[in-house]
């Protein structure tokens, strides 16, 4: 695939956090790509470090974290032309280089609406700050660029909601705020990290609509972040799990739920209440705790919790098998398909 | 559940919660925050009844007004005592401190459920002394039984909160609520903090234990998903009041009230086959200290009429099973 | 299983799983060197205080022949302007200074947790009049609240000073209580023992006390110093304890004249001396303990 088809590639990303004087492994050998104008969702539950790769992405981690890659490379469409940037290679996370990114280039979205903006301004301001900071465009112009990203948005009555502050609105509009500050600068790939867990249902839907048609009607990129099942299933077209710190499958939307091949995805599917259920019909449970990434020991971090798990699964390093064109898994059961890294 | 004559054990009357809004230096009451506004149910024995709505719609209010926690202004709560039923919102003090035999209640947070600079041991011993279990042995005795129920090791007991998981947390509070052998068990979003591998477990727990004990749950929870599995009859409610009332196949198959149908299909589902059309709906929950007049839904409607702008709706018997609607659709009296 | 096998299972977790947090807890203090050294400094001077007055130091005899001499083998700290061994008396009026110190600070401490507990608990009338009256108590200059009584009781003495120490300093401990049981309140754990029935006093000290003694313990410690340093200030203006007893301050009292001042520095750099130390090394130990304690800097 050339680079004009693939906006985001990393490879073999790991990230890792000292405390305590111990080194703790959070993110472990993670490559995906990211083809242009498509959503990937990246499924997991807490603590799976789902966030922490966004983060090191981005590059938004403090100093006690560790982040070493082969390549996070991002390829920016400029006209006809295409713009490598090595983010892996970038010295500075706060520098200038990487602040020229953040933005007009790539942006992310967070959990919480509540605590994403600051009280003290008004929100037009602050959506307004991107493109202040990024172009040369008047209060005045700016003011203006705002009020038409409102209107898109579906935030109703923009030429007063805007000189409004944070708590004159509520959840729902607010991350409708923060959306738009992370669009303000028109970023090509936006990152959103579990953008309506804070959100009732009839809000999220109406969240996941507006972000679906960025995608389709914009050609944006988006990385959901989410552990929402549902949501995978309405708004993804490729599907990367991770557990404890891997990927443990990627795939596309068909390979994930009609050939669902890692055991932990499998239970994963099965071991949400979805609508419908038949009356008796029992859960599946996953047995036993998540584990501490701390007391993590070789082999497969899900050996203890999985059914099919044999003595091997506990031996050294777990290599991602290809089942079939972009369906890896990492999983021993499927070792008589090719290994890849 | 189909039985007709199924014992009643809570009946709750015109139940209302409101929170006064204090302003200026005097404290003048310059509104209310209904939180619950009117709400009448009755609540079987042996059922799990579901609760569902979004934030804000006084679920949680609810199901803490049952448990007396918080004072209603108005309405009844009745409790089913061997036959007789007695309005627990009249009680003394002493007639209280026995209601919290009968039901106990299993919260949304598990990590802030156990007091952390307690054993649990002790926080597992407090409320048996209190309830008069003087012998240790019998303590203990007890302790045993209500961990097994819920597949923790005894000698767990020693540990501090902070060493166990979320899932085990959940689990060791409703233990502790079993400790006292209640009737009812209220709970409220008991596993929205947990991981969603762990959900099941939990879940599942629960209705093994319900079994085993012939236990009453109101189960409060914002995903209906969640609660669909778990419900025998579900209340949907939408600011401080009940919209619709149905046993959870029916809900599931033919929702009459629009609020109803909305949830359910904002509710992604992880099926790539079915998609579904979408019915979004506009604009947020009102804020319930100034409520629209009439219906309370009226301005997300998408059925709104000038009756709903100016009428509030009443409940209505729609059909055989106990299929309630407060919708003037369904008022086939006046129309 | 049976209740044997409860037992056991009991011990077993014992040895296992509580000793854990408390090893930690040690640990993580014995690895502060400033807060050990600010433990060992208070504990020997404490000790050297108070075993020094047991042996009966003599700090009330002067030495007529060596008025104001400087250390010497004879006197290592000197004497002071009526030829009184200083370094007795500093020893003499450490016991009395840390008493002050310890005994005020406890006594506010549990004044004020006392009342931050009923306010913060309840809420509503009472927290509002117990509010108010911390206020007045703020506003009141505490020097002129030391002349009245002084005024009012006819003389100088240690217990004016306590009863004064005591109910002018409850008011932080007081407002620390109040916020933390109005934080701690809303805990699900409160919740639970409410829906289990439990009184009020119960809850309130049994199960939301535990959790804000830390910043009790820790505040508490660091109070000592600061009653230390304000019984130094009122004795050195001469409103503190009368002369007879010797306090760290009192001694100071001496070094208001110039000439002391530029012509016998032993007689004011040592008490100084002790009461800079003793209160670095409580305010080190403080910041040590305030680590270890609190869990929301951990």
């Amino acid at each position: 695939m050339e680079n004009k088809d693939i906006i985001l590639d990393v490879k073999n990303l790991n990230t890792s956090f000292i405390s305590d004087q111990k080194k703790v492994d959070i993110v472990k050998s993670v490559s995906f790509q990211l083809k242009r104008g498509t959503t990937l969702a990246v499924v997991g539950e807490s603590g799976c470090g789902k966030s922490v790769t966004m983060n090191s992405i981005m590059r938004f981690l403090g100093n006690n974290a560790q982040i070493t890659s082969d390549k996070i490379q991002y390829n920016a469409l400029q006209g006809e032309k295409v713009v490598e940037y090595q983010i892996g290679a970038i010295k500075k996370a706060n520098g200038p280089e990487m602040r020229a990114l953040r933005g007009p280039e790539l942006s992310m979205i967070f959990q919480d609406p509540m605590s994403s903006l600051n009280p003290v301004y008004k929100v037009g301001d602050q959506v307004a700050e991107g493109l202040l900071q990024h172009t040369k465009l008047s209060k005045k112009e700016a003011r203006q660029k705002v009020l038409e990203l409102f209107r898109k948005l579906g935030i109703p009555d923009p030429e007063s909601r805007i000189d409004c502050y944070p708590h004159q609105f509520s959840g729902g509009m607010k991350q409708r705020v923060v959306i738009a500050i992370a669009m303000i600068c028109n970023p090509e790939l936006i990152i959103c990290d579990e953008p309506t867990t804070a959100l009732d249902v009839t809000i999220q839907a109406q969240i996941m609509e507006l972000l679906k048609g960025l995608q389709v009607n914009e050609g944006k990129s988006i990385i959901l972040i989410t552990h929402n099942m549902g949501l995978v299933a309405e708004m993804a077209d490729e599907i990367c799990v991770m557990y404890m710190g891997r990927v443990v499958e990627f795939g596309s939307l068909e390979d994930l739920f009609d050939r669902t091949a890692h055991p932990y995805t499998k239970a994963l599917l099965r071991s949400v209440p979805v609508l419908g259920l038949a009356d008796d019909q029992q859960l599946e449970t996953i047995p036993g705790i998540t584990p501490n990434p701390a007391d993590l020991k070789e082999g497969c971090e899900f050996a203890n919790r999985c059914p099919d798990c044999s003595e091997e699964c506990r031996k050294g390093k777990i290599p991602a098998f290809e089942i079939s064109k972009g369906h890896r898994v990492r999983c021993l059961q499927y070792s008589n398909f090719p290994e890849v890294d | 559940m189909t039985e007709k004559n199924k014992e009643v054990i809570f009946k709750v009357n015109n139940l209302k919660t409101w929170f006064p809004i204090k302003k200026g230096a005097l404290k003048k009451v310059v509104g209310n925050v209904k939180a619950v506004d009117g709400v009448s149910l009755e609540v079987y024995k042996g059922e799990t009844l579901g609760i569902v709505g979004e934030s804000g719609c006084g679920k949680s209010t609810f199901g803490k007004t049952v448990m007396m926690l918080e004072k209603p202004v108005d309405g009844q709560v009745e409790f089913n005592y061997n036959g007789e039923f007695k309005d627990i919102t009249k009680f003394s003090k002493e007639e209280m401190f026995d209601f919290r035999k009968k039901v106990q209640m299993v919260f949304q947070d598990p990590y802030s459920a156990l007091n952390p600079q307690k054993k649990i041991y002790t926080s597992f011993e407090e409320p048996l002394i209190v309830h008069g279990i003087k012998s240790k042995e019998e303590r203990e005795k007890i302790m045993e039984r209500v961990l097994k129920m819920v597949n923790i090791q005894p000698d767990y007991l020693q540990r501090y909160p902070h060493e166990f998981s979320g899932g085990q947390r959940q689990r060791l509070c409703i233990a502790r609520a079993l400790e006292v052998m209640p009737e009812v068990l209220i709970c409220d979003e008991p596993v929205s903090a947990l991981d969603v591998s762990i959900q099941a477990q939990v879940l599942n727990l629960m209705k093994d234990i319900q079994k085993e004990l012939n236990l009453t749950y109101m189960f409060i929870a914002h995903d209906l998903s969640v609660v669909q599995y778990m419900a025998d009859r579900i209340v949907v409610m939408y600011l401080g009041k009940i919209v619709e009332i149905a046993d959870s196949k029916t809900l599931y198959e033919e929702p009459l009230h629009p609020y109803t149908k909305a949830l359910l299909s904002a509710i992604p589902v992880p099926d790539i086959h079915n998609k579904k059309k979408r019915q979004i709906l506009d604009g947020e929950v009102p804020s319930p200290i100034n409520k629209p007049s009439g219906c309370a839904f009226h301005n997300r409607c998408p059925l709104c009429t000038d009756r709903c702008k100016e009428e509030d709706p009443a409940m209505h018997l729609h059909g055989e099973n106990g299929h309630i609607v407060a919708c003037h659709k369904y008022d086939q009296k006046k129309d | 299983m049976s209740s044997n096998a409860l037992k056991s299972g009991l011990q077993a977790g014992n040895k296992n799983g509580s000793t854990s947090l408390l090893k930690k807890k040690l640990r993580k203090f014995l690895n502060n060197k400033l807060a050990l050294f600010g433990l060992v400094v208070v504990i020997i001077m404490t000790l050297g205080c108070v075993i020094g007055a047991i042996a009966g130091v003599d700090f009330k005899t002067p030495d007529i022949k060596n008025l104001k001499s400087a250390p010497s083998s004879l006197h290592i700290f000197g004497t002071d302007t009526i030829g009184r061994d200083l370094f007795s008396r500093v020893i003499y009026g450490g016991c009395f200074s840390i008493f002050i110190g310890v005994f005020c600070s406890v006594m506010s401490s549990i004044i004020g947790t006392v009342l931050g507990a009923i306010s913060g608990y309840f809420g509503g009338k009472i927290d509002k009049f117990i509010i108010r009256i911390s206020e007045i108590f703020q506003a009141f200059p505490q020097l002129v609240l030391v002349m009245m009584i002084v005024a009012i009781v006819g003389e100088r003495g240690l217990k004016n000073l306590l009863v004064i120490f005591v109910i002018t300093g409850w008011m932080t401990t007081y407002r620390m209580v109040r916020n933390e049981f109005l934080s701690v309140k809303g805990e699900t754990y409160v919740k639970v023992s409410e829906a289990f029935g439990m009184s009020k006093s119960r809850i309130m000290f049994g199960q939301i006390l535990p959790n804000v003694m830390s910043p009790i313990i820790v505040s508490t410690t660091t109070n000592v110093a600061f009653f230390i340093l304000q019984e130094a200030a009122l004795s050195f203006i001469g409103l503190g304890v009368a002369d007879s007893t010797p306090t760290w301050g009192n001694i100071l009292n001496a070094a208001k004249s110039v000439s002391v001042v530029t012509n016998q520095w032993w007689i004011w750099v040592f008490p100084g001396l002790a009461i800079t130390l003793f209160v670095l090394a409580i305010n080190f130990l403080g910041d040590g303990l305030r680590d270890v304690l609190d869990a929301k800097q951990q």
